[in-house]
């Protein structure tokens, strides 16, 4: 067994872990985040990615034990309170989601993509989602919802800054 | 559920505790880079190390960078900072052609080039992009650091040069003047392993001949992911159509790709053929300055 403490959506935990425990049973087990959904567990669907220092990983690939010591942001963390981060409001709008099982590693990407790019195209949108496997919508609406993201992102912005 | 079977973990801060971990636990103990290879090979127990040393703090291994007439890439840089590199953006473009079509991009945040490398996957796209430039491993033990050329880094499949108490901390390339370089690939899939692939480059002297080449190839049995027989074929004359259809024909013929679920061997020979010849005239392209 080992102590891990890592921040998680800003807060820290800790916990008494086995080494071989992966980031994503830790997150939805120990903490009891089940907003990161757990997939295929090979590393191939995306649907349990989650940011690692910012960076969107795949936490069935990843060690709790690597992110001692580490910053993690998870679905759960989009959202301000009852305003809805941009791309979960453009999921909604352009109906991005069916089942929503791929949707919180959709949504994980998705932000990290518009943080780097805010303006990307739709080549750009489906290369950033190509670890991300979406077995419902054909992903035509998941593009639409990220762009719809984009467009209104930026006016949302210059609204928060006007008050 | 795939859980690993349990193992202890240490984390190395500096190459020095990396290569003394090692020493210390002896073969049982392995590094943990990305983990992209290790931790799928665990949870099936196609792996079973003891103790797992995590090489992660070790961003002083993080780099790209010219060093006089060449290029250093340090073990630990992603696979995306590979692709967004300027310096081999500059050049060497076969690195970002075939990093675009490595894994996806969550994979790519984390997998790293000394991964890739000492995995020594037979579909290895990196691999072949190294032997194709010929590449300088640098590895680290306790007692020093020594030299390996690339060709001789794989010395099998899931083989390599690296002993059990060693680490593999660098990959040196010389800097190329009028070359050009490039990287093909066909996959089932977007993000899938090759079904075959080829990567080269070609250098240039002054009446436009070829003073230099290499040729690299994944997934289908190459010796040392090349074919050297190819490239002594072209050295030393013309890149023209039917001297790059001879070399590519001498690679497609000198592979030894096995049938699998991505294909059978005629199919996988006639790629390499097809994919040799499109990087060795892209490169030559490029080598003259053209767009391609
Ligand atoms: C879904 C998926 C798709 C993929 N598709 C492709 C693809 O199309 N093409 C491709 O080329 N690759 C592909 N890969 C592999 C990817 O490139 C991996 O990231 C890479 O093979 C391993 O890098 P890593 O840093 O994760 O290594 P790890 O898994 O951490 O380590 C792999 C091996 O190397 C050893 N090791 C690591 N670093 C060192 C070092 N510095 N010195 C000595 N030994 C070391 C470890 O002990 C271990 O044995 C894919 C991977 C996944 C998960
Ligand atoms: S559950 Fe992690 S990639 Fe599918
Ligand atoms: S909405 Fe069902 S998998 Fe994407």
């Amino acid at each position: 067994m080992m102590r891990v403490s890592m921040r998680v959506n800003g807060a820290q935990t800790e916990a008494e872990i086995e080494p071989r425990l992966l980031l994503v049973h830790y997150l939805r087990n120990t903490l009891g985040l089940t907003g990161t959904h757990w997939g295929c567990d090979t590393s191939n669907c995306g649907a349990c990615t989650v940011w690692l220092d910012g960076l969107p990983v795949k936490s069935c690939t990843t060690l709790a034990a690597m992110a001692d010591g580490h910053e993690v942001r998870t679905v759960e963390d989009l959202a301000d309170g009852d305003s809805l981060d941009p791309v979960q409001q453009g999921f909604m709008q352009e109906h991005g989601l069916q089942c929503g099982f791929c949707t919180p590693g959709m949504l994980m990407t998705a932000r990290a993509l518009l943080d780097r790019d805010p303006d990307p195209d739709e080549a750009t949108i489906r290369e950033a989602i190509s670890g991300n496997l979406c077995r419902c919508t054909g992903y035509e609406n998941i593009v639409r919802a990220i762009r719809w993201a984009a467009e209104h992102q930026a006016a949302q912005a210059r609204e928060e800054a006007a008050l | 559920m795939q859980v690993p079977a349990p193992f202890e973990y240490e984390r190395a801060a500096s190459v020095d505790e990396a290569v003394a971990l090692l020493a210390r636990h002896g073969p049982e103990a392995r590094l943990v880079a990305g983990g992209h290879s290790l931790l799928p090979m665990m949870k099936l127990r196609l792996a079973r190390p003891e103790m797992l040393i995590d090489i992660n703090d070790l961003s002083d291994l993080d780099y790209i960078r010219t060093e006089g007439d060449e290029i250093a890439i340090g073990a630990m840089t992603r696979h995306a900072g590979v692709l967004d590199s300027a310096v081999l953006a500059e050049h060497y473009r076969i690195f970002a052609e075939a990093e675009r079509v490595i894994a996806d991009p969550i994979v790519r945040n984390r997998g790293t080039v000394g991964g890739s490398l000492c995995q020594a996957d037979p579909s290895e796209d990196l691999s072949a992009v190294f032997s194709a430039l010929r590449g300088t491993a640098v590895i680290r033990s306790e007692s020093g650091s020594r030299n390996v050329e690339m060709r001789q880094f794989h010395t099998g499949p899931y083989e390599t040069a690296v002993g059990a108490a060693e680490m593999l901390v660098e990959v040196r390339l010389p800097i190329r003047p009028n070359s050009g370089s490039a990287y093909e690939k066909v996959e089932r899939r977007a993000g899938d392993w090759s079904i075959a692939a080829a990567g080269a480059f070609v250098q240039l002297d002054g009446e436009g001949r070829i003073a230099d080449l290499g040729i690299g190839l994944a997934a289908v049995g190459a010796d040392h992911f090349t074919c050297e027989e190819a490239e002594d074929a072209l050295r030393g004359g013309t890149p023209s159509e039917e001297a790059i259809a001879r070399a590519a024909a001498i690679c497609a013929e000198g592979c030894q790709p096995q049938a699998d679920q991505r294909g059978p061997v005629d199919y996988k020979r006639h790629l390499v053929g097809v994919l040799v010849a499109r990087a060795l005239t892209r490169s030559a392209a490029r080598a003259r300055g053209e767009a391609a």
